[in-house]
C-alpha cells in the first residue's frame, strides 16, 4: 500500500482507498469504458472530467455498483470487491448523489436525509412495530446526527417541507445531505453543480470543500465546469471516448497535450 | 382561532416526532378513543353494528394493510380478497383444530399465516413492476379462491362447502357464533383496529417505513443508497398481508359467521379495498379509516334514501352505487390523488389560520 | 383417438384464444397510443353488447330509472332494429363514449403516473358497468345479429371421413377467427399506411415530439378510444352471441390481462400469440391436469402461467427490453 504523501498544494493525501484496475464496461456492442485504471486516496478530492459521452457517468456507476464491468478489478480498503448489488456497495460506505436529482419526492426533507442513515439503523421490525426497545432511542439518536448535517448545510428552515416543492438548487443540497448522512468513506458526486447559477455553484463548492475539510470525507466527483474542477480537486482523471487520456494534479492535466487537444482544445482552438 | 399551535413549543426530538404534534389534535384523538371505547358499546344496537360499525372497522384494517403495500411501498395489489380468504380459512382451521386456544391467538396466527402466503406471492415483485405486478397479483386472487373452493380439507369436508365459525368466548363473552352480542363484535374489532393502526403508524414513521417509501418514490435510487429491495418489498408484502389476513379472519369469524370463498372473498372485495385506499388517501393511515367509512356508509345511505324513501328497486340502487363509486374514483384521482386524508389536512391548514388567513 | 381428442381440445382452445386476443388487441391499441392501460376494455365490450341488444330490441334507455323516478311503466319503443343498422348505431355510441371519456377523464390525467391512470380506468370500468345496468337492465340478454352458430357439420363430416373422428367445432368460433383476422389486418394496415395511423404511432412514441410537429393529441386519443370501442363491440358481439350478454362478459377483460403480459403490452402480434397460447394452454391444462385437482383450473391457469413467465422474462414475449438508468 502506498505511503501517505503530500500533494503539491500542501494538503495531506492518505493511502490508496480505492483502486480501479483495467476496468472495461460494454453495453451490447458499445464499449463505454475501455481499460481504465486509477486510484482514489484517502481524504482527497478526485475529479473525473471529460467531454460529453466520455464515459464519466458510467465510471461513477461502476464505482457505486450500479453497473458491473465485464473486465477489471475494483479494490476497496485493500480488499478486492467481488460483484455486488448496489445496496451492498452502499453498505461498504460508498454514498453518492445523482446527476438528475434522485430524491424521494413523497417524503419531507428530514425523512429524505434520514434515509441516508438507513444502513446505520439496526432496530428490528418487531421493536419498531411496538415503538419499544431500541426503535425510539435509535430514531432520536439518528435524528441528532441528521440535525448536525442540516445545520452544516444550512437547510434548517426547510426541514419539514416535502422535497417535491423545493427549487432545484436546494434539492441538490438535500441530496448532498442525504449522502453525507450515511457517513460514507467515499462520497461520489455526479455533476454536483450542473444547472446551477453562479451563486449556487459557489455555495456548493464551499460545502464540498467543507465536507472534505471537516469530516475528512474522500470525494470523487464528475463535473463539466473546468474552472470549478481545477480549483476544487487534488487530482484529476481525464476521459475521452471511454479511455483515460490524462491523470494527475490539475496543473499536470492542464499542460497535458492530449488533454488539451481532446477537451480544452475544442474550446481554445 | 380555536385550532392553533401557537405556544406549543417542542423541546426534544421525541416531542417533535410524535403522532399528533398539535395539542388540539391529540385531545381530539383521545376524545374519539374515549367515545369509541366507553360510550359506543353501551348504545350500539345490532343494526348499527352489522350495517356500519363492524364492517367499517374490519375494512379499515384491510385498507391499512393494502395502504402499507400500495400507499407506502408503492406495490399495487389486486389480490387483497384472496389474502383475506387466507386469513379466514386459516382462522377456521385453527379454531376447529385447537378449540382450547384463545380466539385472539388464532386471529393473530391467521394473520401470520397470511403474511407468509403474501410474501410468497410478493416474490415476483422483485422482477416485475407497476401494473405488471398488479396483474400478477390477480394470480393470487384467483388461485387462492379456487384452492379454498376445491380442496375439501380447507372447509373440513362440510357438505355445503361453506365454513362456519364455531362459538368462542373472550373472558366469558361470546365473540363468535350466533349468540354474539352487537357490542362484543364491535369491541373485538375495535381493539384490533386500534392496536393495528398504532402498529402501522409505528412502522411507517421509523426506518422500515422510510425504506418502503424510498422504494415507492424511486426504487433505483433507493437501492443505490443501500435499501435492499428484496427485504423492503417482502417486508411490505408480509406486514400488509398480516393486516389483511386479520381483517379476513375477523370478517369471517366475527362479522359473517359463515363464508364461502368465491362469494365473500372474490375479486370485487379486492377492488373494494383498493377503492377505500384511493378514496381515503394513498399513504395515510387516517385515510384508510376515512376511505373505509366512506365506502361502508355510501351503500347504507343510498339504500336508505333511494330504496326506503323513494321506493326504488334495490338492484337499481346497487347499479347507481356502482356508477357513483366509479365516478368518485376517477374524480379523486383527477382532483386529489391523496384522497380524503389530504382534504382533511388542507381543512386543518385553513383552520390553523382562521379567521386571519393572511 | 386420445391424440385426436386432445387436438380437438387444442383447436377449441385456439378459437377461445382468438377471442382473448380480440380483447387484448383493444388494450394494446390504447396502451400504445396513450400509455393508458385500459382496465375498462372488457366492460366496454359488455357495454357495447348491451347497447347493441338494447337498440336491436328497441328498449327504452334508462327504463328502470324512469320507471322508478316517475312511477311509469315504460320498457320498449315497440320497434326492432335490424342487426347491421344497430351495429352502426352502437359504433356511434362508442365513438360518443370515447369523446366523453377524453373530455372528462383523460384530458385531466395527462402526465400522471401510469399506475394512477390504470386505477382511473378501474373506476371507469365500475362506472360503465353501473351505467350499462342502469341504461339497459342487468338481465341476461340474448344476442343474435345473424352470425351462424352451432356445430359445423362440414368440419365434422370432413374430419370424420379423413381421420375417422369427427371434430366438434362451433361455426361461431370459425367466424370469430375469420373476423378477428380481418380486423387485425385492417388495424395493421390503418396504422402503417394512413396519415392518422402514422400520427397515432408518433403519439405512441413521444407525446411531446408529436405535439411539436402539430399532431393533435386529443384527436388521436379520441380516435384510438373509438377504435378500441369498436374492437370492444366486435368482441362483445362474439362473446355475447356465444354465451349471452351478461356481467361475466366483462371478466374476459381480466383474461386478456395475462394474454398481454405474455405478449408484451406494446405488440399487436404479441397480443395474438399470447391469446392463442393462453387459450390452448388453459384448455389442455384443464383436460390433462384438471381432473386430478378438482377442475375449474381455467379460473387461474392464465394468471399463474403469466406470473411464472414474467418472473423469467419481465418484458413479455415481444416487448422491448427495459434498460434501467440513473
Amino acid at each position: 500500500m502506498t505511503q501517505a504523501t503530500i500533494t503539491p498544494d500542501g494538503r495531506q493525501a492518505g493511502p490508496v482507498l480505492m483502486d480501479l484496475r483495467n476496468i472495461t464496461l460494454r453495453f451490447g456492442g458499445v464499449t463505454a469504458i475501455k481499460d481504465i485504471s486509477f486510484d482514489i486516496r484517502e481524504g482527497e478530492i478526485r475529479a473525473i472530467i471529460g467531454p460529453n459521452g466520455a464515459g464519466k457517468s458510467s465510471m461513477l456507476n461502476v464505482i457505486s455498483g450500479f453497473y458491473v464491468p465485464q473486465e477489471g478489478e475494483i479494490w476497496f480498503k485493500g480488499y478486492r470487491r467481488g460483484p455486488m448489488k448496489p445496496y451492498e456497495v452502499a453498505r461498504l460506505g460508498i454514498a453518492r448523489t445523482f446527476q438528475n436529482i434522485a430524491l424521494f419526492d413523497g417524503m419531507s426533507v428530514l425523512d429524505n436525509i434520514m434515509t441516508g442513515r438507513l444502513n446505520l439503523m439496526k432496530a428490528r421490525i418487531w421493536s419498531q412495530a411496538l415503538w419499544w426497545g431500541g426503535a425510539e432511542r435509535e430514531e432520536i439518536e439518528n435524528r441528532e446526527q441528521v440535525e448536525k448535517i442540516i445545520d452544516f448545510l444550512e437547510i434548517q428552515n426547510i426541514r419539514k417541507t416535502p422535497v417535491g416543492r423545493l427549487p432545484y438548487g436546494l434539492k441538490k443540497r438535500v441530496e448532498l445531505a442525504r449522502a453525507l448522512a450515511a457517513e460514507p468513506r467515499i462520497l461520489l458526486l455526479d455533476e454536483p453543480m450542473a444547472g446551477m447559477n453562479v451563486e449556487e455553484k459557489e455555495d456548493m463548492c464551499r460545502f464540498i470543500l467543507d465536507v472534505n475539510d471537516e469530516f475528512g470525507t474522500t470525494i470523487a466527483l464528475i463535473e463539466h465546469d473546468m474552472g470549478v474542477v481545477m480549483d476544487l480537486s487534488d487530482r484529476v482523471v481525464v476521459m475521452d471516448y471511454g479511455r483515460k487520456i490524462g491523470d494527475g494534479t490539475p496543473d499536470e492535466v492542464r499542460s497535458n497535450p492530449e488533454v488539451i487537444s481532446a477537451y480544452l482544445g475544442v474550446e481554445h482552438a | 382561532m380555536f385550532y392553533r399551535e401557537a405556544g406549543d413549543f417542542k423541546t426534544s426530538y421525541r416531542d417533535d416526532g410524535q403522532t399528533f404534534p398539535i395539542r388540539l389534535d391529540r385531545w381530539g384523538y383521545y376524545a374519539v378513543l374515549a367515545v369509541a371505547f366507553l360510550v359506543v358499546p353501551f348504545v350500539i344496537d345490532s343494526y348499527w353494528a352489522n350495517a356500519v360499525l363492524v364492517p367499517f372497522l374490519i375494512y379499515a384494517i384491510a385498507a391499512i394493510g393494502l395502504n402499507i403495500l400500495t400507499g407506502y411501498a408503492g406495490q399495487v395489489s389486486l389480490g387483497t380478497g384472496g389474502f383475506m380468504a387466507v386469513g379466514a380459512y386459516a382462522v377456521y382451521k385453527l379454531m376447529t383444530a385447537f378449540p382450547g386456544v384463545p380466539i385472539v391467538i388464532h386471529i393473530v396466527l391467521a394473520g401470520a399465516i397470511t403474511a407468509v402466503v403474501g410474501m410468497l406471492f410478493g416474490l415476483p415483485s422483485l422482477r416485475i413492476k407497476g401494473f405488471y405486478l398488479a396483474v400478477a397479483t390477480l394470480a393470487a386472487q384467483f388461485f387462492l379462491v379456487w384452492l379454498f373452493n376445491k380442496v375439501p380439507w380447507f372447509y373440513n369436508y362440510s357438505a355445503s362447502g361453506q365454513i362456519n365459525a364455531p362459538e368462542r368466548t373472550i373472558l366469558g363473552w361470546a365473540v363468535t357464533g350466533p349468540a354474539t352480542s352487537a357490542s362484543a363484535k364491535y369491541l373485538v374489532c375495535l381493539v384490533f383496529a386500534v392496536v393495528l393502526a398504532w402498529v402501522a403508524r409505528n412502522l411507517t414513521r421509523g426506518s422500515v417505513g422510510r425504506k418502503w417509501m424510498a422504494i415507492r418514490d424511486m426504487d433505483i435510487a433507493a437501492e443505490i443508497i443501500g435499501v435492499n429491495p428484496l427485504t423492503a418489498k417482502l417486508s411490505a408484502f408480509a406486514v400488509s398481508s398480516f393486516f389483511v389476513g386479520i381483517a379476513g379472519a375477523l370478517l369471517f369469524a366475527v362479522y359473517l359467521g359463515a363464508a364461502e370463498a368465491s362469494e365473500a372473498f372474490g375479486i370485487n372485495k379486492s377492488f373494494l379495498i383498493l377503492f377505500m385506499v384511493i378514496i381515503g388517501g394513498l399513504g395515510s393511515i387516517f385515510g384508510s379509516f376515512a376511505g373505509a367509512a366512506f365506502l361502508v356508509l355510501l351503500p347504507v345511505l343510498l339504500k336508505n334514501v333511494l330504496v326506503a324513501q323513494f321506493g326504488w328497486p334495490t338492484d337499481l340502487a346497487a347499479h347507481i352505487e356502482l356508477m357513483i363509486v366509479g365516478a368518485l374514483i376517477v374524480f379523486f384521482l383527477i382532483v386529489e390523488p391523496h384522497g380524503l386524508a389530504r382534504l382533511w389536512a388542507l381543512t386543518k391548514e385553513k383552520l390553523r389560520l382562521w379567521p386571519f388567513p393572511h | 383417438m386420445e391424440f385426436l381428442y386432445a387436438s380437438e381440445i387444442l383447436l377449441n382452445g385456439l378459437m377461445a384464444g382468438v377471442m382473448y386476443a380480440l380483447v387484448a388487441l383493444g388494450f394494446v391499441l390504447i396502451y400504445k397510443a396513450s400509455g393508458v392501460f385500459n382496465y375498462a376494455q372488457g366492460v366496454m365490450a359488455l357495454f357495447a353488447a348491451m347497447t347493441l341488444v338494447g337498440i336491436m330490441e328497441g328498449r327504452v334507455p334508462f327504463a328502470h330509472l324512469i320507471n322508478a323516478a316517475f312511477g311509469v311503466h315504460v320498457s320498449s319503443f315497440g320497434w326492432t332494429v335490424p342487426g347491421l343498422l344497430a351495429i352502426l348505431l352502437t359504433a356511434l355510441v362508442m365513438v360518443g363514449l370515447a369523446i366523453v371519456i377524453e373530455k372528462l377523464v383523460l384530458k385531466h390525467l395527462v402526465g400522471q403516473e401510469p399506475i394512477i391512470l390504470f386505477m382511473a380506468t378501474i373506476g371507469l370500468a365500475w362506472f360503465l358497468e353501473g351505467l350499462g345496468d342502469v341504461m339497459w337492465g342487468a338481465d341476461v340478454k340474448m344476442l343474435d345479429v345473424g352470425l351462424p352458430q352451432g356445430i359445423s357439420e362440414t368440419v365434422e363430416t370432413a374430419t370424420n371421413n379423413w381421420l375417422g373422428y369427427g371434430f366438434f367445432i362451433d361455426r361461431l368460433d370459425i367466424w370469430a377467427t375469420v373476423i378477428a383476422a380481418a380486423l387485425v389486418a385492417a388495424l395493421v394496415g390503418f396504422s402503417q399506411y394512413t396519415k392518422q395511423g402514422r400520427a397515432m404511432r408518433a403519439v405512441a412514441d413521444d407525446h411531446q415530439a408529436a405535439l411539436s410537429v402539430g399532431i393533435s393529441l386529443r384527436f388521436i386519443w379520441i380516435m384510438v378510444w373509438s377504435i378500441a370501442g369498436f374492437v370492444a363491440l366486435v368482441a362483445g358481439i362474439m362473446w355475447g352471441t356465444k354465451s349471452g350478454v351478461q356481467f361475466s362478459l366483462s371478466l374476459i377483460a381480466l383474461k386478456a390481462l395475462p394474454v398481454l403480459m405474455l405478449g408484451g403490452f406494446t405488440s399487436i402480434p404479441g397480443a395474438i400469440v399470447g391469446g392463442l397460447i393462453i387459450g390452448m394452454g388453459e384448455k389442455l391444462f384443464e383436460y390433462f391436469i384438471g381432473p386430478m385437482v378438482g377442475g375449474a383450473t381455467e379460473n387461474w391457469f392464465a394468471y399463474v402461467l403469466a406470473l411464472i413467465f414474467l418472473v423469467f422474462r419481465p418484458q413479455g414475449l415481444f416487448g422491448e427490453r427495459i434498460i434501467e438508468r440513473v
